[in-house]
Formats: C-alpha cells, sequence, structure tokens
C-alpha cells in the first residue's frame, strides 16, 4: 500500500492508535510508566464499548462496571476455584457477561432517558453487592488474589508485559468499534439515537439493535475486567462499584460521547490526571473535579469532538 | 389491486375519538389524499396505517394480508414508507447518510461482518450509497449529500424525509404535510416528484393542507372531521360537496374555505 493510499484509507485512524501504542514506550524513562499506560489501555476497552452504546446508539449506562466486575471475578473463580486455564476463563466472562446483558437489556432496553440510567444503575449495584456478599467464592470485600494468566507455559506478568497485551488489545477494539459504525448496524445505531420512531418507520428493528450494541458494550467492559483484574493481580467488589461506572461515563463523555479516539482521550485523563495530582496531597480529588468542569465548560462537546470541530473552522 | 384497506378503525385518546369508525380502500398505484381541518384526525389516521399506533377496533390489510398491530419496522419490510410532519431528521449524520438509513430493509449484513468489515460489507455501503445518492439526487438534493443534516434549511429537510422514505423502495407511500413551509416553486417540484413517483407503481397517500396541490394531484379525496369521514370522492366531486364546505367553514373560516376549495 503506498503511503497516498494510506493516508486517504480508513484503516489510518487504526493504523495511527497502533503507532501510539508501539511509539510510546520510546518516551517511558521508568517501569511506572507502563503501569500507568497499561491502566489507559485497559480502561479506553471499556470505555470504547461505553461509547458504542451511549455516544452512538444513544443509551446511557451507569451500571457498566457491573461487566467489569464480571469479567474481572471471572478470571479469579475460575482458577481458584474451578482449576481451570486463565485465558478460557476470560472467554467464559466475556462470553457470561454477553449473556447477562441479553437479559438484563431485553427489559430495561425499553426504558428512556433517566429511567434507562436508575435501571443500569440497579444492575451495577445487585453485582456488586453479589460479588460482595457471595465471600465463599469472591473473598468478600476483601477480594481475592487472581492467578497470572500463562498461555503455553509463558506468563503474563510485569508492567511491560501487559501494557503490550492491552495496547494491541485496544487497537483491535478501536477497529472493531469503528468499523461497524461504518456499516449497516452502525448507521441504524446512530439513526436510533436522533429519531427512534424515523429509525422504526425504515424497518429497523429497534430493540434489537440497541440490544445488540449492549451486549457487544457488555463484552468490551467485561474483557476489560478481566486485563484488570490480571494485571492487578488481586480484585475486590470495588470493580464492579458505582464509582467505577460513573468514571466510565465521564471517560466517555469527557473524551467526547461518539468519538471512538475520544474514549481513549478519556481515559488518558481520568487516568494519568489523578497520578499526576497526587503531588497535590488531599487536594487531589479536589483539582481533579475542578479541572474535568473547565474541561465540559469549555469543550462541551468532549475533548475530541471539540476541538476537531475548532481545528476545522480553524483550517477555513 | 387494492393496497390499502381500513375498516370501521378507531382509536380513543383519554375519552376523545381520534379517529372513529373510519373505513378507507386505495387502489395500487393511487394518489389518495386525506384533507380536513386541523385536528380532525390526520396524522392520527397515518399513525395507524403506519403502525405506531394500535387501534383500538378496526383492521387494516396492506396489499391483501392483515396488519393490524404490527410495528412501524415489520411494516417498512412490507413495503410501507413514510415521512413525518413534524420532520425526525437524523440531525448528526450526513444527508447522505440519512438516506443511506432508509436503505436498511434491503441491506444483508450480520453483526460479525459488520464487526470485522468483511468484503460484503464494503460492496453493501457501496451499493446502499448509490441508491441513496440517486434518491437525493430526485428530490434535488445531490448537492448536499454530505451536508450534515442538521444544518439543512427547513424545505430541505422536507425533502431529504421524502427521499429517505423513497430509499426504501417502498410500495406505499404515506406523506404528511410534504408541501408544508414550502414556496410555490418547491411545491411544484413536489408535485413533479410525486407523480414519478406514481409512474413507477407506488401508491401514495397524502395528507396535505395545500389544495391546489391536492387537487391537482389526486385519484381521490378523503375528508375528515372531527375522526369521523365527511366526504370522499374525486376531487371534483369533493369540490362540489356542500358538506365538505361547511366543514371547512366551520372551522378556518370563510376566506381559508375559498382559497382552499377555489
Amino acid at each position: 500500500m503506498s503511503v497516498r493510499a494510506l493516508l486517504q484509507s480508513r484503516w489510518l485512524p487504526a493504523v495511527a492508535v497502533a503507532a501510539i501504542v508501539v511509539v510510546l514506550p520510546l518516551l517511558f524513562p521508568s517501569m511506572y510508566y507502563y503501569r500507568v499506560a497499561a491502566l489507559v489501555f485497559i480502561f479506553a476497552l471499556a470505555v470504547v464499548g461505553l461509547n458504542l452504546l451511549m455516544g452512538f446508539a444513544g443509551q446511557v449506562s451507569l451500571g457498566h462496571a457491573g461487566f467489569l466486575g464480571i469479567g474481572a471475578y471471572a478470571v479469579a473463580i475460575g482458577p481458584v476455584h474451578l482449576g481451570l486455564p486463565s485465558w478460557l476463563c476470560l472467554l467464559a466472562g466475556a462470553a457470561i457477561s454477553g449473556a447477562v446483558a441479553f437479559m438484563v437489556g431485553r427489559p430495561i432496553l425499553r426504558l428512556k432517558g433517566h429511567y434507562l440510567a436508575v435501571a443500569t444503575l440497579g444492575f451495577g449495584l445487585l453485582v456488586a453487592i453479589v460479588l460482595t456478599n457471595e465471600a465463599g467464592w469472591t473473598g468478600g470485600p476483601d477480594g481475592m488474589n487472581v492467578p497470572t494468566l500463562a498461555l503455553f507455559g509463558w506468563r503474563a506478568r510485569g508492567s511491560g508485559t501487559w501494557y503490550w497485551i492491552a495496547g494491541l488489545t485496544f487497537v483491535v477494539g478501536f477497529l472493531l468499534a469503528r468499523n461497524l459504525m461504518e456499516s449497516p448496524t452502525g448507521r441504524a445505531l446512530q439513526a436510533i439515537h436522533d429519531s427512534e420512531i424515523a429509525a422504526c418507520v425504515l424497518g429497523i428493528d429497534v430493540a434489537s439493535k440497541k440490544l445488540t450494541i449492549f451486549i457487544i458494550s457488555a463484552v468490551y467492559a467485561s474483557v476489560a475486567g478481566s486485563y484488570l483484574a490480571l494485571f492487578n493481580g488481586l480484585v475486590t467488589p470495588d470493580v464492579a462499584g458505582f464509582l467505577r461506572s460513573i468514571e466510565l461515563v465521564a471517560m466517555v463523555v469527557l473524551g467526547g460521547m461518539g468519538s471512538i479516539f475520544g474514549s481513549l482521550v478519556g481515559a488518558v485523563v481520568l487516568v494519568v490526571l489523578p497520578q499526576v495530582l497526587t503531588i497535590f496531597h488531599e487536594y487531589e480529588q479536589a483539582l481533579l473535579g475542578l479541572i474535568v468542569m473547565v474541561f465540559m465548560i469549555f469543550l462541551r462537546r468532549g475533548i475530541v469532538p471539540s476541538l476537531a470541530a475548532s481545528f476545522a473552522g480553524w483550517r477555513k | 389491486m387494492t393496497m390499502l384497506e381500513a375498516e370501521r378503525l378507531a382509536i380513543t385518546f383519554g375519552g376523545v375519538r381520534a379517529i372513529d369508525g373510519v373505513n378507507i380502500s386505495i387502489a395500487s398505484g393511487q394518489v389518495f389524499s386525506i384533507i380536513g381541518p386541523n385536528g380532525s384526525g390526520k396524522t392520527t389516521l397515518l399513525n395507524l396505517v403506519s403502525g405506531i399506533y394500535t387501534p383500538h377496533d378496526g383492521s387494516i390489510r396492506l396489499a391483501g394480508t392483515t396488519v393490524t398491530g404490527l410495528a412501524p419496522d415489520q411494516l417498512a419490510r412490507r413495503g410501507l414508507s413514510r415521512t413525518f410532519q413534524n420532520l425526525q431528521i437524523f440531525s448528526r449524520m450526513t444527508a447522505l447518510e440519512n438516506v443511506m438509513v432508509g436503505r436498511h430493509r434491503h441491506e444483508r449484513t450480520g453483526i460479525l461482518a459488520d464487526l470485522l468489515h468483511l468484503p460484503s460489507v464494503k460492496r453493501q455501503n457501496e451499493a446502499t450509497a448509490e441508491a441513496a445518492r440517486a434518491a437525493l439526487a430526485r428530490v434535488g438534493l445531490a448537492d448536499a449529500a454530505f451536508r450534515p443534516a442538521g444544518s439543512l434549511a427547513y424545505g430541505a429537510l422536507k425533502r431529504l424525509e421524502i427521499a429517505r422514505a423513497l430509499a426504501s423502495e417502498p410500495t406505499l407511500l404515506l406523506l404528511d404535510e410534504p408541501a408544508a413551509g414550502c414556496n410555490p416553486v418547491e411545491t411544484r417540484e413536489l408535485d413533479q416528484v410525486i407523480r414519478a413517483v406514481v409512474k413507477e407503481g407506488v401508491t401514495v397517500v397524502l395528507v396535505e393542507h395545500d389544495m391546489r396541490l391536492v387537487m391537482n394531484i389526486s385519484d381521490r379525496v378523503h375528508v375528515l372531521a372531527r375522526g369521523r369521514t365527511l366526504a370522499e370522492g374525486t376531487p371534483q366531486e369533493v369540490r362540489a360537496n356542500a358538506e365538505v364546505i361547511e366543514a371547512y367553514l366551520g372551522a378556518h373560516g370563510l376566506r381559508e374555505a375559498a382559497h382552499a376549495l377555489d
């Protein structure tokens, strides 16, 4: 493929993101940076999935950490209690999350706006409570250790390794999401966002499309949850908690609803910023809140769409 | 052949009989207009026929098959398409993408193919875009293809909705006040578009206040007043019907009646 063909290609954004993943480590002065970057990519993966649901299809979920929790505990409970290999548990977790999304989504995706928000919130709380109370399986509020991911005798350990696993998975997730948006299904989802009634009279099965994207976004979150648990080597019910769900939503909105690249930017800001702000000690959280507010006031459509719009205006 | 047949249709909202025992029968390939004063139930009737409301009584047959109670998307897949009086535009998408959504019922790809952007999806996208461009050209919006729909003027959006409905290749097309907000030139163009569509064998149901358009283009005119049928016939018959004139007189005043029925 010539350079020009590449520059005009629909694959360009994915290639650009892959280049970021490859080049970034050259700038890392220490292992700590690998760790933060790995967390960024893990969260960005979940955020891409949630953005498909929120930004494209226009359906809010305040309980997405519930799927993060299912994925995380799948790679903890499976190997520890059932003696299954971690990679199989990761896939099983994704399948379970998809199945749960199917069962939960059918009744609650009929709801709209605030009602859907509260129903998904309830789902997230439910998962967190089950994970806390089923102490025999989950270790209760203290959580449990997660065995290392092993594939053919190779063991995925350390921030460097996880940087590459998370980074490359994010590239794949990014690519799939962009593919989806430029397909008949993607157009149908965006149509549902703007006018359900018009989508419906054009032959789109609104309920089934919403359910499809809810399941896909649940699978994204589940894989991210599994990675998070395997990377940390420890999992607690907080992974499925309300604050985590809100954090994911904040990343979507901050980066830009409907912008797949914005999902990465949102994750960068909300993962890196708290690390930077630790130098302010007790004011860390307050400053974080303030900065997020300022971002939203000046870049109200989210960082990426707002900057893209002002850049387009400036070029004219 | 009868394209659309509705018998004893009725629906009640909060005790008000919005549509009360209406019968319609529309022959294939006709332009069938529904007129009546504001609040007479025209849009409600379209909402019943297109499956947005489920009738409390009565039945609807589409091309001979009973479709009472089917959802709008099921009816769309049987060839029914419509536009809306108060626009339902996908404002975040471009004009072209809006019309591409209209092709949905002709698109055949699965979710896995879509995620992986298989060659079948690529071909599908190209075919859909081409059909959508053709539909945009029919309503004179070819130049606006890549503009965000939200940035188009009202008249253009009216035509965009028609292009979107046409892109679905309907056999029955319901137009809810397509000429509202159009200037005389645009209304003439609309007249041409409707005639061209009918020539292709599409049956058109038109709800419209522009009486010149209605009287020029319709094969049959159905007059509603307070949810009931007041009269039905050819444009000439309806024009000559004293009851119709009175309905307009009562609701709109003398001047509009004179304008509407001159």
